[in-house]
């Protein structure tokens, strides 16, 4: 299964960070620190395979890409496929692409939950659920939706942020 | 109320505020922080149920990726999941799958909100609720909310469906029972029409097969018709996985899955998969020569392709192949050899691990000469890579490759000197080990130990420390092979030696004793020929008084375990005895000893070297460096120094009439001086070898030797004796302890032919009653270095082309032979082989007992398949053979307590499930037996399914009365 799923920007910030076997905040914490040690330190065009047994325990292997100030990064065990998991970090980046049109950094900033709902869709419990971007989007934009719909009923609070936020 | 909510929602910060006030914020970042979180701590708290979402949206954020504790808001979460709004729900079900764990206690709250949800028309939200179960569901939640589940895996909808079947394998590792009730839907799904749905349900079979292969044989035939029939890349690749791990469980299926595999291989363009089959042919397809033929083929292919990930898993197959069919390796060894300078560590360290694998005995001084010039270029991790590896090839059981040990101690040498080198402590040991074994190697291990020695550069790096104590032992040990002693004096004595930490610095001056009494001998040696066979040399107008004055003190002073008694006794004997030898004797008797080690050196260069003031200015020299010492605050050094100091002391004082006097003497009896002397060296030419592990198991307990098992009462004697600091007593120095303590009354004894029967007949005595005492000290002997060598990570690199042509000259090189010289002896022992083959084997054996045990529940030992058991349930979490072992009882369980049921309670299980594997094992017929009626049974689960869980579990305890209902495969299949 995967274990953890990371979004790291390349000053070793996390952009996001998701564990599907329960970490305790310090060790998350420690985990993408040890991470990103290890990824800033790799020049570019080598492998994108990182030896994860030193950091996240026996049977783990470690994927990444790195996209721009991005690195995107899986952690997973024997039952994936190595190569398979590279596809997936492609899948999840085409998607927020598709979600964001021409996704940035900025997008995942300031985009915390929307990029949990993509990334939900994709990956369900540490099992791949989905591997089609295009399903993917119908049913985080149905999400969406969904979610507006049920904060419509509060207009005043939202109108009010947002002219705050003007 | 109304007001004060909507004011507060007026002015609370959205999640968006808080990320953008971070990004602008002037107060530094913690600050912030800390004041959001005081903020959101308020809010949390309040009624209004807008407020509450955000601040816990707020606070998921800053869990998530700040890193802050949310625990104290579980309750507040629990609150807003009862929201009717979907955006909160959303939120909250975020917060909880982020934050829950199974301590956490507001848990048991949630049940009935996770039912409302997953029975929601509202597909959204049952999928939030599926989302959530996934992260968080606990034993009482899946026990729960298995019926839900279970209606779900029906859904009309993929999306609810695909979200359904993977919320089932939290559910099964969380409560096994749920297994009858879900698992006949689970398989349907095998056979959907929706690929989405089939690559979930395959993704956990897989997972469930992973942890527990045997069990999923029966459904072989579903699995090969998805890897016949599908061309879903996502779902080939489990499926293929699945039967990587069934293939080596049923030997027949091995035949029908192969073809396909093949076939798959041949037709994909897609990598993952092509890798796949790749890994599956290679782990668990290798006895299928066209199979592997085929992989090595497409392996070749991904080695010179340009994406460096394709290649480094190509290097990947290749290193789990390369047992079986090393060919395969060989064949692309150019590619292998390149790869070592890629820029890239991991490709570079799989391709150390395959070129380690090509070394042979007609190769290895070849692959080690350009593997060692090539770490004297690449960067500090990856030479120390090289380095360990090299070392454990070559000294991987008891040396078996090497045939030429002078170039491999020469290398050992030239490895040390790498500036990078950290490997210094398994040099160390193999500078040893090889000295002790291979009496052949000596003079040139003294002779690159002298080179060792002798470059003062060394003594700065503290990497090398423990090879420069090697060095200095052995060229103490075997100082007798040294070209030139005095050198070597001086190489001991330099003045930066004081770089070095104390246990070290104790064995260079124990070094320097030995070669101080070995120059003294040599020196004897050389006048008791010049001044022919009747002369003997140093003659003292012999007053026995004085002779024992003299003797007793020194003798105390080194040798502090020889009893002054035999002291005298040596001393009424020894003047005739060594008279005699001296006059007859000298080639045979002092061949004895010096025959075998020193006729090299001590006859042919060293003749000329000893000259009265050389050996004096030798003995200023020492005492001028050493005399510092005695002020040293470590024990070990004071007291080497302090004996060194006060042995020249006695030679001096003697020296002078042993010398003067040569001319009148008329030489019959010998003077104190050279008696001390020779009896000095005899003591520490003792030849030292290899001792077995299992040495000391082998000696018999002597008749008549209680030994108390309790050793309670040494507390109270050695309560107030402070342990000396273990660091210079143990670590650095237990040959001396031998030294002193073990050979020197052995040597005696040889030393004394004749008249001392008495003594050697004691010592024998002493030796054989105390065998015990003996034993331990040599032992030590044999473990004295340490061997651990760290796996360090090489992850920086460096571009080295003129490796291709190192590789290039290697390729040649490789074929003609090197075997010039007979390998020397190696002593080996039983017990080296027998320490290196016992140990996986055991383990195995425990292994498959262990399963056994968990299997049968088995009579034999019953305490340890309890554990066992309990172990299993909280760490294996599921396999289908536990469901039948288990879930009787704690089906039982559940009715009862809730409370207690979760992992950290194994002991009601324990106890429950010791009394059903004793029920068990009256029914089973046999373990083969047994075995496959878990198979039948889960068969039968499988056909004829029911959804009630009161039935299935009387199924589960009639099948044990059934022997074997049907076969574990079906036979179409084989």
């Amino acid at each position: 299964m995967i274990r953890a799923v990371m979004v790291i920007n390349t000053q070793g910030k996390p952009r996001l960070a998701k564990f599907y076997e329960f970490q305790p905040v310090e060790k998350q914490q420690e985990h993408i620190r040890s991470v990103y040690g290890v990824l800033s330190s790799r020049a570019e065009n080598v492998s994108n395979f990182v030896d994860a047994e030193s950091i996240f325990g026996p049977d783990t292997r470690l994927v990444y890409k790195h996209f721009a100030t991005l690195y995107f990064v899986f952690v997973f065990d024997s039952s994936e496929n190595e190569l398979a998991m590279l596809d997936l970090i492609q899948v999840f980046v085409e998607t927020l692409d598709k979600c964001f049109k021409n996704v940035c950094e900025l997008d995942v900033v300031l985009n915390y939950s929307k990029m949990h709902t993509v990334l939900d869709e994709i990956i369900f419990g540490g099992q791949v659920l989905e591997t089609s971007s295009t399903e993917v989007m119908k049913a985080v934009e149905e999400i969406s939706k969904l979610e507006t719909a049920s904060n419509a009923i509060s207009l005043v609070p939202k109108s009010v942020s947002a002219w705050r936020n003007r | 109320m109304a007001g004060s909510s909507l004011m507060e929602n007026l002015f609370q910060r959205t999640l968006e505020d808080l990320i953008k006030g971070l990004r602008l914020q002037l107060i530094g970042e913690s600050a912030f922080l800390s004041k959001a979180i005081d903020e959101i701590r308020r809010e949390v708290k309040s009624t209004d149920s807008d407020t509450k979402a955000n601040a816990i949206h707020k606070l998921t954020y800053l869990s998530s990726l700040h890193f802050y504790d949310m625990s104290f808001a579980a309750f507040h979460v629990v609150e807003l999941l009862s929201s009717t709004r979907f955006s909160h729900k959303k939120i909250a079900y975020h917060a909880a799958s982020h934050s829950f764990t199974d301590d956490t206690p507001v848990l048991v709250l949630i049940t009935n909100q996770l039912r409302k949800d997953l029975t929601s028309t509202n597909e959204l939200e049952v999928s939030l609720a599926l989302e959530c179960l996934s992260r968080i569901a606990t034993v009482d939640l899946a026990r729960d909310l298995t019926p839900e589940i279970f209606t779900l895996l029906a859904s009309s909808k993929v999306f609810v469906k695909k979200k359904a079947i993977g919320v089932l394998l939290r559910v099964f590792d969380k409560y096994p029972d749920a297994v009858r009730v879900c698992f006949k839907r689970l398989v349907e799904n095998l056979e959907s029409s929706e690929s989405q749905v089939v690559s979930v349900a395959v993704g956990v079979f897989c997972e469930l097969a992973l942890r527990e292969p045997r069990s999923y044989l029966p459904l072989a035939p579903e699995f090969y018709k998805i890897l016949v029939d599908s061309r879903n890349n996502w779902i080939l690749i489990k499926v293929l996985k699945i039967f990587a791990k069934l293939v080596p469980l049923e030997p027949r299926l091995a035949n029908r899955v192969v073809e396909p595999v093949c076939e798959h291989i041949r037709r994909t363009g897609a990598k993952s998969l092509l890798f796949e089959c790749i890994r599956t042919v290679v782990t668990s397809l290798s006895d299928y020569e066209s199979a592997v033929k085929l992989v090595v083929v497409k392996i070749r292919e991904m080695l010179v392709d340009d994406d460096p990930n394709l290649k480094y898993l190509a290097l990947q197959a290749l290193s789990v192949v390369a047992p079986k069919h090393l060919w395969a390796v060989l064949e692309n060894k150019e590619v292998v050899i390149k790869s070592l300078s890629d820029v890239d560590p991991n490709i570079k360290l799989e391709s150390l691990c395959l070129v380690m694998a090509m070394v042979s005995e007609s190769n290895v001084a070849e692959i080690c000469r350009v593997l060692v010039n090539y770490a004297l270029k690449s960067d500090p991790e990856f030479c120390n890579e090289i380095l360990g590896s090299i070392l454990s090839t070559c000294g991987s059981n008891v040396y078996e490759i090497i045939i030429d040990f002078d170039w491999y101690v020469s290398l050992l040498g030239e490895m040390s000197r790498i500036p990078h080198c950290q490997k210094g402590e398994e040099i160390e040991k193999q500078l040893i080990d090889i000295g002790m074994r291979v009496k052949d190697i000596r003079p040139e291990l003294v002779r690159v130990s002298r080179d060792l020695l002798i470059d003062p550069a060394l003594l700065g790096n503290p990497f090398l420390h423990r090879i420069l104590s090697a060095a200095a032992w052995l060229s103490g040990i075997y100082v007798e092979f040294s070209i030139n002693p005095f050198e070597l004096m001086e190489a001991l004595l330099q003045p930066r030696t004081t770089l070095l930490p104390p246990f070290i610095r104790a064995v260079y001056v124990q070094s320097a004793f030995k070669v101080v009494i070995f120059c003294l001998n040599a020196y004897l040696l050389q006048r008791g020929n010049a001044a022919s066979s009747s002369y003997i040399d140093k003659l003292v107008p012999d007053v026995p008084g004085l002779v024992s004055e003299c003797d007793e003190p020194e003798s105390s002073d080194l040798a502090s375990c020889d009893s002054p008694v035999h002291c005298k006794q040596d001393e009424g004997f020894n003047p005739r005895v060594l008279n005699q030898s001296f006059e007859g004797l000298l080639p045979e008797h002092c061949g004895e000893e010096t025959a075998t080690r020193g006729q090299v050196s001590a006859s042919s260069s060293l003749k000329d070297g000893f000259t009265h003031e050389s050996i004096i200015n030798l003995l200023n020299r020492v005492e001028l460096a050493l005399a510092p010492l005695t002020g040293s605050y470590d024990v070990e050094i004071l007291e080497r120094a302090r004996n060194i100091l006060c042995f020249i002391e006695l030679i001096k004082r003697k020296m002078p009439d042993c010398l003067v006097q040569k001319e009148e003497s008329l030489g019959r009896e010998e003077a104190p001086a050279s008696q001390i002397i020779r009896l000095m060296h005899n003591a520490f030419s003792n030849d030292l070898g290899p001792v077995s592990v299992s040495a000391q198991e082998r000696v018999p307990v002597p008749d008549g030797l209680v030994l108390a098992k309790n050793l309670e009462d040494l507390e109270t004697i050695f309560s107030d004796v402070q342990l000396p600091s273990s660091n210079s007593v143990s670590l650095g120095s237990p040959q001396y302890e031998d030294r002193a303590g073990f050979s020197l009354p052995i040597l005696q004894s040889k030393e004394e032919p004749g008249p001392s029967n008495e003594s050697t007949s004691l010592l024998a005595d002493h030796r054989k009653q105390h065998g015990l005492y003996y034993l331990p000290s040599a032992k030590n002997e044999d473990e004295y270095p340490p061997a651990n060598d760290l796996k360090l990570q090489a992850d920086t690199n460096d571009g080295d082309e003129d490796l291709v042509k190192l590789t290039e000259q290697f390729l040649v090189s490789k074929k003609k032979p090197n075997h010039a010289k007979p390998r020397p002896v190696v002593v080996k022992l039983d017990g080296d082989q027998v320490h290196i083959a016992a140990n996986p084997d055991r383990k195995e054996d425990l292994l498959s007992g262990t399963v056994r045990d968990v299997l049968l529940g088995s009579d034999t030992n019953h305490t340890s398949s309890q554990s066992k058991v309990s172990t299993k349930s909280s760490t294996q979490r599921k396999g289908k053979d536990k469901l039948n072992v288990d879930s009787v009882t704690e089906s039982k369980e559940n009715l009862g307590d809730i409370e207690k049921h979760d992992q950290g309670n194994p002991s009601s299980r324990k106890s429950k499930h010791h009394s059903h594997g004793k029920g068990r094992r009256h029914k089973s017929p046999g373990k083969k037996g047994d075995e496959r009626e878990e198979n039948g049974q889960k068969v039968k689960q499988k056909s004829s399914h029911s959804h009630s869980k009161h039935k299935a579990r009387q199924r589960a305890e009639v099948p044990l009365n059934v022997v074997a209902l049907t076969p574990g495969i079906p036979d179409f299949l084989l």
